[in-house]
């Protein structure tokens, strides 16, 4: 399959059943990974990214939700997977990086414990010296000092950084090849963040793993993405390399989102430009253009955007892909006054 | 570690002392006279003051709790010459109405409401965790209404009558066990467990009702924690992910009331050792109750806070195991 990419989702739906109604989180997301790459995938809050992530482990699979479209790892469909042949794919070749490790260790057991189960699940034969060797060397590896002494303790006796080095080391003992990671620095300090992007990037160099980096952070896009997939309830508003979406942002949202991070060379000064209003009902989302209540160019040039849903589609002869009814002139014209300043 | 569990010990007596002063108390104020019950209606009044003295109520509420005290450590002996009796160590006092000792009493009557408790014990336990279980893992399906309907008619119903209720069914009506009888296990262990069977099942009714409840939404609630899902992440089979991430983090509370309700259970149950004619010290404490039997009474009530007391001591000391971000030191 020389060739072929590792992991490719095509017109990914999933909706959930609540009381309210279906609520529809991921509308009909396609993207592929190599091996060896990172694709980010950038949004807000409620916009679908974790959902699709969790897609992929199947953990969304115990609950309401109904899951259409294709979700091809190697070739093999994901969705159409029995329970126990993705079971025996989840922190094997398809692993997790969790979000908050303060909460996504079990607190009653040690963490060699923790790190040394997801080894023998998937290597029932292991002996235990085995194991044991294993977690002491995913532990050296992901930077935890004095393992051997560390591997009896408890999660509560670690540090929030060196918690989600504990939960990088459970995802990566068995060296899969996709690793997800869902907003994996959120909840840490940004001297940490760092630390642990850099480490994610030197196993995946080690390890030659496709990476899926879920983030609302555009700072960690730029440092570690090759691709760039933006999310807007939960449809893909603009899909591109990480260079193009800086540049040339070609989405009124993507917009948004470069106008309200600030970079340490801005000049400007005052308010942030956040995007106005709140990301949109999942249950009953605005006709047309989901964005289009919240866009500053709804509208203009006579565009539909109220009426019509538009289509992702490759803006002019560039590599981007993007979700707007604006003319393609239009939008090159502001992503560079944007960029520009 | 081993500090800490002198250190509560330590102050478990402390607590027992103040228990035992106040029931000690509580009793000696009751407008009731020990000597005069020590003998039928036509009592002479020469007799009682007798053994007003025989049994030390002739002195001040003071000495005769010092007098009490002191039993508990070295024995007492009571009157003098050819009417002279003691009671061994631990002495808790005299029963005229019963004429023995009544630490004899209640080293009698204890085994009996030790093997009811234990027996119910391990069968609510079973039912309560295994049924709390199952209704979790089929929540909102037949299973969890079902347990739940258990749990509601085990929680409403009192005592007397579910004892009753099973008397009546499987004794009366279908006749499967002969009329309770109890004997030591160690002398006849079939007529033992057909005496038993249904007092277990009647205490462990009323109790795996709470722990049903308890281990539901203890279940439910551990189901969405974010580390259960990483286990799922792990490709850990539904099995382990149950056993190790979801009932071990519903386990904590379950022990600790688990450990409460026994011992309250080792104290004497009341009711249903009435209605199944078991000679335990729950039968002992209402018969000395109806007797007026003050010296009984307050030996039971020691007897049964005792339990409690050294139970909060076990529970405090099994959570720091359970738990290892409690810590007990």
């Amino acid at each position: 399959m020389a060739g072929a990419p590792l992991l490719q989702v095509d017109d990914l739906h999933v909706s959930f059943h609540t009381p309210d109604g279906d609520v529809r989180a991921v509308n009909g997301v396609s993207f592929t990974v190599e091996a060896g790459k990172t694709l980010g995938i950038v949004g807000e809050s409620g916009s679908g990214k974790s959902v699709t992530a969790s897609s992929i482990m199947g953990l969304n699979r115990i609950g309401t939700a109904t899951s259409t479209g294709r979700i091809l790892f190697d070739g093999e469909d994901l969705l159409a997977a029995d329970d126990e042949a993705m079971r025996r794919h989840r922190g094997n070749d398809i692993a997790m990086v969790f979000q908050d490790p303060l909460s996504a260790l079990n607190p009653y057991y040690t963490v060699g414990d923790q790190i040394g189960e997801a080894y023998l699940v998937h290597h029932p034969k292991a002996k235990g010296t085995e194991v044991r060797e294993r977690v002491l060397d995913i532990m050296n590896k992901v930077g935890i000092p004095n393992p051997t002494k560390r591997v009896e303790e408890y999660p509560h006796q670690f540090s929030g950084g060196m918690r989600q080095r504990i939960v990088i080391a459970i995802a990566l003992i068995n060296n899969p090849r996709l690793l997800i990671a869902d907003e994996p620095t959120t909840a840490l300090d940004v001297t940490v963040q760092a630390q642990i992007l850099d480490l994610m990037q030197t196993l995946q160099s080690e390890n030659g793993s496709a990476i899926v980096l879920i983030t609302h952070d555009l700072g960690v896009v730029a440092e570690t993405s090759d691709e760039v997939l933006v999310m807007y309830a939960g449809s893909a508003v603009e899909q591109t390399d990480v260079h193009s979406l800086f540049n040339t942002p070609m989405h009124p949202y993507t917009l948004g989102l470069l106008g309200s991070v600030r970079s340490l060379d801005d000049d400007s000064r005052g308010q942030l430009r956040a995007i106005p209003g709140l990301p949109p009902s999942l249950i009953k989302p605005p006709s047309g253009c989901a964005f289009h209540p919240r866009c500053a160019f709804s509208g203009e040039g006579g565009a539909p955007c109220t009426t019509e849903f538009p289509q992702l589609l490759r803006v002019g002869s560039t590599s981007t892909f993007s979700r707007c009814h604006l003319p393609d002139e239009t939008r090159m014209h502001l992503g560079a006054q944007a960029v520009e300043g | 570690m081993a500090a800490y569990i002198v250190r509560r010990l330590l102050f478990a007596v402390v607590l027992l002392f103040a228990v035992s002063v106040v029931t000690y108390l509580l009793f000696a104020a009751l407008p009731t006279d020990p000597a005069a019950l020590t003998c039928g209606k036509n009592c002479k009044p020469e007799l009682i003051e007798a053994n007003r003295v025989r049994l030390g109520y002739d002195k001040p509420l003071v000495e005769q709790y010092w007098r009490f005290l002191k039993g508990i450590f070295v024995g007492r002996d009571y009157g003098v010459g050819q009417a002279a009796f003691s009671c061994p160590a631990p002495s808790l006092g005299y029963s005229f109405n019963q004429k023995d000792c009544v630490s004899t009493l209640i080293a009698r009557t204890f085994p009996v409401t030790f093997w009811l408790a234990i027996g119910s014990f391990v069968l609510w336990m079973i039912i309560g965790v295994g049924l709390g279980v199952v209704a979790s893992l089929h929540r909102g399906k037949w299973q969890d209404r079902a347990s739940t309907v258990f749990s509601v008619i085990g929680i409403s119903m009192p005592s007397f009558y579910v004892g009753l209720l099973v008397l009546f069914t499987f004794v009366i009506w279908l006749g499967i066990v002969p009329f309770p009888s109890y004997v030591s296990p160690f002398e006849d262990p079939v007529q033992f467990l057909q005496t038993m069977i249904l007092p277990w099942m009647s205490l462990a009714i009323l109790n795996a009702a709470t722990y049903v409840r308890l281990t539901r939404s203890g279940m439910l609630e551990a189901m969405n924690e974010e580390y259960v899902r990483l286990g799922i992440a792990k490709g850990l089979p539904r099995r382990t992910v149950v056993r190790k991430y979801v009932l071990r983090s519903a386990l904590v509370p379950i022990v600790t009331l688990a450990g409460f309700d026994f011992a309250a259970l080792l104290g004497g149950a009341v009711i249903t050792e009435s209605v199944f004619s078991l000679p335990g010290l729950g039968r002992l404490s209402i018969r000395s109750v109806s007797d007026s039997d003050l010296p009984v009474l307050v030996g039971t009530t020691l007897v049964a806070a005792a339990f409690i007391i050294v139970a909060n001591v076990v529970v405090d000391i099994i959570y720091g195991f359970l738990d290892p971000r409690v810590k007990v030191v």
